[in-house]
């Protein structure tokens, strides 16, 4: 079976527009461009059904074969699914330019946030475990040296050391 | 044996008649409450009794007595009684912990009278999904609960939820376009849409053909469960909803994704052509979901990275094609939706604590509400993998999976893995040490947060913590599941007994009508 030229032909035009559409600013030209895939598709779904036959209801008599309904009722499902989903897209889009005066996708600010700080080589938050308070290794090493590991560092015992700062109990507790 | 087949519609049709009844009752918010609650348990009942039944055999009902092929078939294998039960507890808790969130806020947290038959339209949807014999039905199941969640995560209509709201519902649909064109070229391949019958004409299909059909059914789903790199929308759209809208979204939508890969994966695609792609895809998904996680200062955005990371773990369970990394795949999906969920409830408690997630203004949760920092410690020790949480199995068995498969890229994965899960203990120990042990920069409003939320996310924590504890029948419920997903010819033979037709009233009139004709 090969499949009728005409549809293949449209079913290219829709989705090629439809795709074109799809990638633009405008929630309204997306939705035109969904609208217009979707038409695609159920079309898509006809040509998959094979040619038009003879109307598929047992014991009326045609020479015809009879023609495949199962797509024709796949393609109500979907047409009916797009008018609610286009529904849908619309009221949005309708919101959009209540609040915005227009109905442009907009980028998401967390993430242009999070891009910023990553090239200013920032932290994302305040985390005192991890800012630096000033001191360097040596400092903090030599206010943590205790009295019991006296000449003994290097002989490979782990010494029991003091943690190098207690800062968040301390500052809670002078909340 | 007695006929438990009346059982399976009822996951879909108790809650969609249930949608109705809400919304005519939208004047009588008491009653649309009761409504739902009362659904939504026997939903959950009859989930873990289908859990049982299905553990001797696939139940198959014909719906509206038409026979298989050309009627619709909803099946309960172990692989989908085990997704619902896990999923219709998830939602359940949900609700309660939304009942109690609208009492207190009233309309402030979302109408009333919409929120309720939307909930339940999309728990009706995820069953569908989950128990749907037929592709184009599975399609039916995704557009019910996606048109749902569309109407979720635009609640109320301001103006972060709109411009997020664009964002998930133009890849929804664009998702479902593609798993449309994909239900075309199948039905012009092979004539079929029915699961069990694509199964065994699939086979006879030109391999390169086959090849093809089976790409355009992983890309769509792969948007729906957020694979990467098809996961950028997700933590651009989830963490703006209300706090029990993200956590229902982050517990099941992806999960359906996950499931429908699952499913066509071992039914319709046996021999895995593509699981060595599938691999790669899950060692990017894993890690670069991951990376992004770290990078975050919002809690709910940090999590929402977790769950694309996580995602990953599924999907390498997935790839590895064997009875084994199924198992734990799935293992891993329902450890997954317990705890993802229970987080991000936390997560909404906390916002509802402390007025903010943002690291940067959270501090000293942990003496301020103990019962926070736990509820809070537990899941996420348990999504880092720790011992002895049912995160540390599922990570367990994915590692013996992928090492059990010896191939370098299996290697690679297992190591990828590790290197995630020690990741995501990083993130989340980095979050906790900020927002609950040190001072915080500023005084926080500390509101009350009501018993009736604290309870139902207290409740997730213990089933994701029973998760564990009943580790061991549960694994071998996976791996029971999976070794039929494996076989295929239990879930066929259920469907078309003589492989041709099934046992609808719809063949017996066409046998009616050949003999009289």
């Amino acid at each position: 079976m090969s499949p009728n030229l005409v549809f293949v032909v449209t079913i290219g035009v829709l989705f090629t527009v439809g795709v074109y559409l799809v990638l633009e600013r405008s929630l309204t030209r997306i939705l035109l461009g969904i609208v217009l895939l979707s038409n695609g598709t159920n079309l898509l779904i006809l040509v998959a059904g094979g040619a038009a036959g003879a109307p598929p209801l047992i014991g009326v008599a045609s020479d015809r074969p009879m023609s495949d309904p199962l797509p024709q009722a796949l393609i109500l499902t979907a047409i009916v699914i797009t008018l609610g989903l286009t529904a849908f897209l619309l009221a949005m889009a309708y919101r959009s330019w209540q609040l915005h005066r227009h109905d442009e996708v907009q980028d998401d600010v967390e993430d242009r946030r999070i891009v910023r700080l990553a090239a200013r080589d920032e932290r994302a938050f305040e985390d005192a475990d991890t800012e630096s308070d000033g001191e360097t290794l040596d400092e903090e090493a030599a206010s943590a040296r205790d009295e019991t590991d006296e000449g003994e560092a290097f002989d490979g015992a782990p010494s029991e050391r003091p943690p190098p700062r207690t800062d968040h109990t301390t500052r809670e507790e002078g909340r | 044996m007695t006929d438990w087949g009346w059982l399976v519609p009822l996951p879909v049709v108790l809650p969609l008649s249930a949608a109705g009844l809400a919304l005519a009752l939208y004047r009588r918010p008491r009653l649309q409450r009761i409504v739902s609650l009362a659904t939504l348990t026997i939903v959950a009942v009859v989930s873990a009794a289908l859990l049982v039944i299905a553990d001797s055999g696939p139940v198959v009902v014909e719906v509206g007595d038409w026979a298989a092929p050309v009627g619709i078939s909803l099946v309960a294998d172990r692989l989908s009684a085990l997704m619902l039960t896990v999923s219709s507890v998830v939602i359940l808790c949900v609700l309660i912990y939304s009942l109690a969130q609208g009492r207190e806020d009233g309309e402030r947290f979302a109408p009333i009278s919409i929120f309720h038959p939307t909930y339940l339209v999309l728990s009706a949807g995820v069953a569908n999904a989950f128990l749907s014999g037929d592709l184009f039905n599975i399609y039916v199941g995704f557009e019910i609960l996606l048109a749902a969640s569309y109407v979720l995560i635009t609640l109320s209509g301001t103006r972060e939820r709109i411009r997020a709201g664009t964002i998930y519902v133009v890849v929804a649909i664009l998702s479902s376009v593609l798993f449309l064109v994909a239900i075309a070229a199948i039905y012009a391949a092979v004539g079929t849409v029915n699961l069990a019958q694509l199964a065994i004409r699939l086979p006879e299909v030109d391999p390169g053909v086959r090849l093809v059909l089976q790409c355009m059914l992983l890309l769509a789903f792969g948007i729906k469960a957020a694979v990467f790199p098809l996961s950028s929308w997700l933590p651009d759209s989830y963490p703006t909803a209300p706090a029990p809208v993200t956590a229902v979204f982050a517990g099941l939508l992806t999960k359906v994704g996950v499931y429908a890969i699952i499913r066509t994966q071992s039914l319709l695609f046996p021999g895995g052509r593509l699981d060595d792609v599938l691999m790669w895809v899950a060692l990017a998904t894993m890690v670069v979901g991951i990376l992004g996680a770290v990078a975050q200062d919002d809690v709910k955005r940090l999590l929402s990275f977790t769950l694309v990371s996580h995602i990953g773990y599924m999907m390498f369970g997935i790839a590895l094609g064997s009875v084994h990394g199924w198992s734990a795949a799935i293992y891993y999906v329902a450890h997954h939706i317990t705890v993802q969920t229970a987080l991000f409830l936390v997560v909404g408690l906390v916002e509802r604590f402390g007025g903010t997630t943002s690291l940067d203004r959270l501090g000293g949760l942990a003496k301020m509400t103990p019962v926070l920092a736990v509820l809070f410690f537990v899941p996420a020790m348990n999504l880092g993998g720790i011992p002895p949480f049912s995160g540390f199995l599922g990570k367990v068995g994915l590692l013996e999976a992928g090492v059990q498969l010896g191939t370098p890229t299996g290697y690679a994965l297992v190591v990828g893995s590790v290197v995630t899960s020690l990741l995501t203990l990083y993130a989340l120990i980095k979050a906790w040490n900020k927002a609950f042990w040190q001072s915080p920069p500023e005084e926080l409003p500390a509101n009350r947060v009501p018993m009736g939320m604290v309870a139902p996310t207290a409740a997730l924590v213990v089933v994701s913590l029973a998760l564990t504890v009943f580790a061991g029948p549960l694994y071998a419920y996976t791996g029971r599941a999976a070794q039929t997903l494996q076989e295929r010819w239990p879930y066929i033979e259920a469907v078309l007994p003589d492989g041709m037709r099934g046992e609808g009233e719809s063949q017996r009139a066409a046998d009616d009508a050949e003999v009289g004709g």
